[in-house]
């Protein structure tokens, strides 16, 4: 069955508890070639964002969506604020007035939202940055709809083309963000942001592992 | 570390609260979101001016919002960029249908987070145009990095700005002037200390007593190199050279500069950096023909000083002298 308004709450309750686990790895990974605050942040916002959601009452998806994306916006800080912010308020626009997402529901949610990642930061494949994750797990979503595989299968294939495009960011050099000014320096290390948005999208096959 | 505060995570609150104390007939101030704001907001038919920025830069950006400079400033917590909510809920305090104006300085975090407010403000129908300041020849231009950094012409870019807003400029003349502002500005600093992040507890780097960092960036970002501390003229030659040149300033251009303390360098020595200023200026038939001296965008306690040129025009130079009441500066009212 597509996925309820329920489910899509599920799956962010799962990003919050997954960054919390999270939340000193991601600093680590940060520390070695950021500023040393992703993972703080990142579960900060997301614990702001399920406070806004508990008192939320509503059956559109959309409003949802964005109250995550504002409350990241607002709570973030830095630039993981309004990237992360940007995904969920794209993600916002194209379910808006929807009380469930079907597979291509959910296809054209995520291109928005990573289109969205990509024209905020500027980043293109290969800059080392979230964007190194979105963007396989996106063309691999959308290449297993066309081969007409269940919804769940979809999204494990998404997650597992992101978790790989989060490991080929260790070898690169950073041209986008704080990480491009140690220049070759920021090779070797695995990219934090491009880490979160993998445990994001996993957290969605993991969620909706029942979903058709 | 040894500040005058009562807890790192409050300092910028505190601030916040004493400013509204302290300037209760120019200012007010809005918190969560946090922003200082014009006290006799919204002028209605004004282009609204919107600034903001990492705190710890005082009096940049909120010492400047009053008659003739901003309508509103949003600072963020301590060298971190403020937040869209921040901009956002500040232009729809002042705006006064007249379209917003957001002074931006190159950084990915704020870059991003202006664009975002914007997209929002847009997103309810206001009229929005922002100007970039990318104005630091320290920073070499790089294939891999965000660009150059915003400084010290932000300071000068705020006032004639405001002033041309006072004066009735609609939305896209004000941009056309920023733009103009932006491409004739350049600065370099240097620091001689470092500074302490509340928040962090220690400083940002280390400096040997007998050494300095030059080209500097305002939140101790690395500069173009270190060296032996040397006399102040020599100090003053090493910024200039790579300002003028990379206009480049010529023979006959009529300036406005700035020479800036980091905030720890006293006037007095920032007195010793003008008269060098002043003495390359005229050997190389370049004219001062205002000035501004003292503590104006600031590193918390870092010692330094930065050097900010702007090649003027008739219209720049009508809109400086354009009476200005804020907090920080003020002349003609």
């Amino acid at each position: 069955m597509p996925l309820t308004q329920e489910a899509v709450r599920a799956w962010l309750q799962r990003c919050a508890a997954v960054l919390e686990e999270n939340r000193d790895y991601l600093t680590q990974l940060d520390a070695a070639i950021g500023d040393a605050d992703h993972g703080v942040n990142m579960d900060r916002g997301f614990k702001a964002a399920m406070t806004k959601l508990a008192s939320l009452d509503t059956q559109d998806i959309g409003t949802v969506f964005k109250t995550v994306g504002m409350a990241l916006v607002s709570t973030v800080g830095g630039a993981g604020g309004p990237l992360y912010g940007t995904f969920f308020l794209q993600l916002g626009v194209k379910t808006t007035n929807k009380q469930e997402l079907t597979p291509q529901d959910w296809a054209e949610a995520l291109e928005a939202a990573v289109n969205g990642v990509i024209a905020r930061g500027q980043a293109r494949l290969g800059d080392k940055t979230m964007v190194d994750a979105l963007l396989p797990a996106l063309e691999a979503y959308k290449a297993a709809l066309q081969e007409g595989v269940p919804f769940s299968e979809a999204l494990a294939r998404s997650a597992a083309a992101a978790e790989e495009g989060m490991k080929a960011t260790i070898p690169m050099v950073a041209k986008k963000g704080r990480a491009s000014y140690l220049g070759e320096r920021s090779a070797g290390h695995q990219d934090p942001g491009a880490t979160s948005s993998y445990l994001i999208l996993r957290a969605a096959a993991e969620s909706w592992a029942g979903a058709t | 570390m040894k500040k005058l505060i009562n807890d790192p995570q409050n300092v910028v609150p505190e601030a916040l609260e004493g400013m509204a104390k302290a300037h209760p007939d120019l200012v007010k101030v809005h918190f969560e979101p946090n922003f200082v704001y014009r006290a006799d907001a919204p002028r209605q038919g004004k282009v609204a001016i919107i600034s903001g920025g990492g705190s710890g830069h005082e009096p940049m950006h909120v010492g400047f919002v009053g008659y003739g400079m901003l309508d509103a400033a949003c600072p963020g917590a301590v060298f971190t960029s403020p937040t869209p909510d921040q901009m956002y809920e500040a232009a729809k305090m002042v705006h006064g249908g007249a379209g917003i104006m957001l002074i931006v300085k190159n950084y990915a975090g704020d870059v991003m987070n202006f664009d975002m407010a914007a997209d929002l403000l847009r997103g309810e129908g206001l009229q929005v145009e922002s100007v970039l300041i990318a104005d630091d020849v320290a920073v070499e231009s790089s294939l891999y990095s965000q660009g150059r950094r915003g400084t010290g012409t932000t300071v000068l870019a705020e006032k004639i700005l405001g002033a041309a807003a006072e004066q009735g400029y609609d939305l896209q003349r004000l941009a056309a002037l920023g733009r103009r502002v932006a491409e004739n500005g350049r600065c370099m600093g240097m620091a001689l200390t470092s500074c302490t992040v509340p928040h962090v507890g220690k400083p940002t780097f280390e400096l040997g007593e007998q050494e300095m960092e030059i080209g500097i960036g305002i939140h101790g970002e690395p500069g173009r190199y270190r060296e032996p501390l040397a006399r102040a003229d020599e100090i003053v030659e090493r910024l200039m050279e790579p300002i003028l040149s990379d206009l480049p300033f010529q023979s006959g251009d009529r300036v406005i500069c700035m020479v800036n303390s980091m905030g720890g360098t006293p006037l007095i020595e920032l007195y010793i950096v003008y008269r060098k200023v002043a003495q390359i200026c005229e050997e190389r038939g370049i004219q001062i023909v205002r000035n501004l001296i003292g503590p104006y965008i600031t590193s918390l306690e870092m010692a330094g000083t930065s050097i900010t040129l702007l090649r003027a025009d008739d219209e720049m130079l009508s809109l400086w002298d354009h009476p200005v009441k804020t907090p920080a500066l003020r002349w003609g009212m």
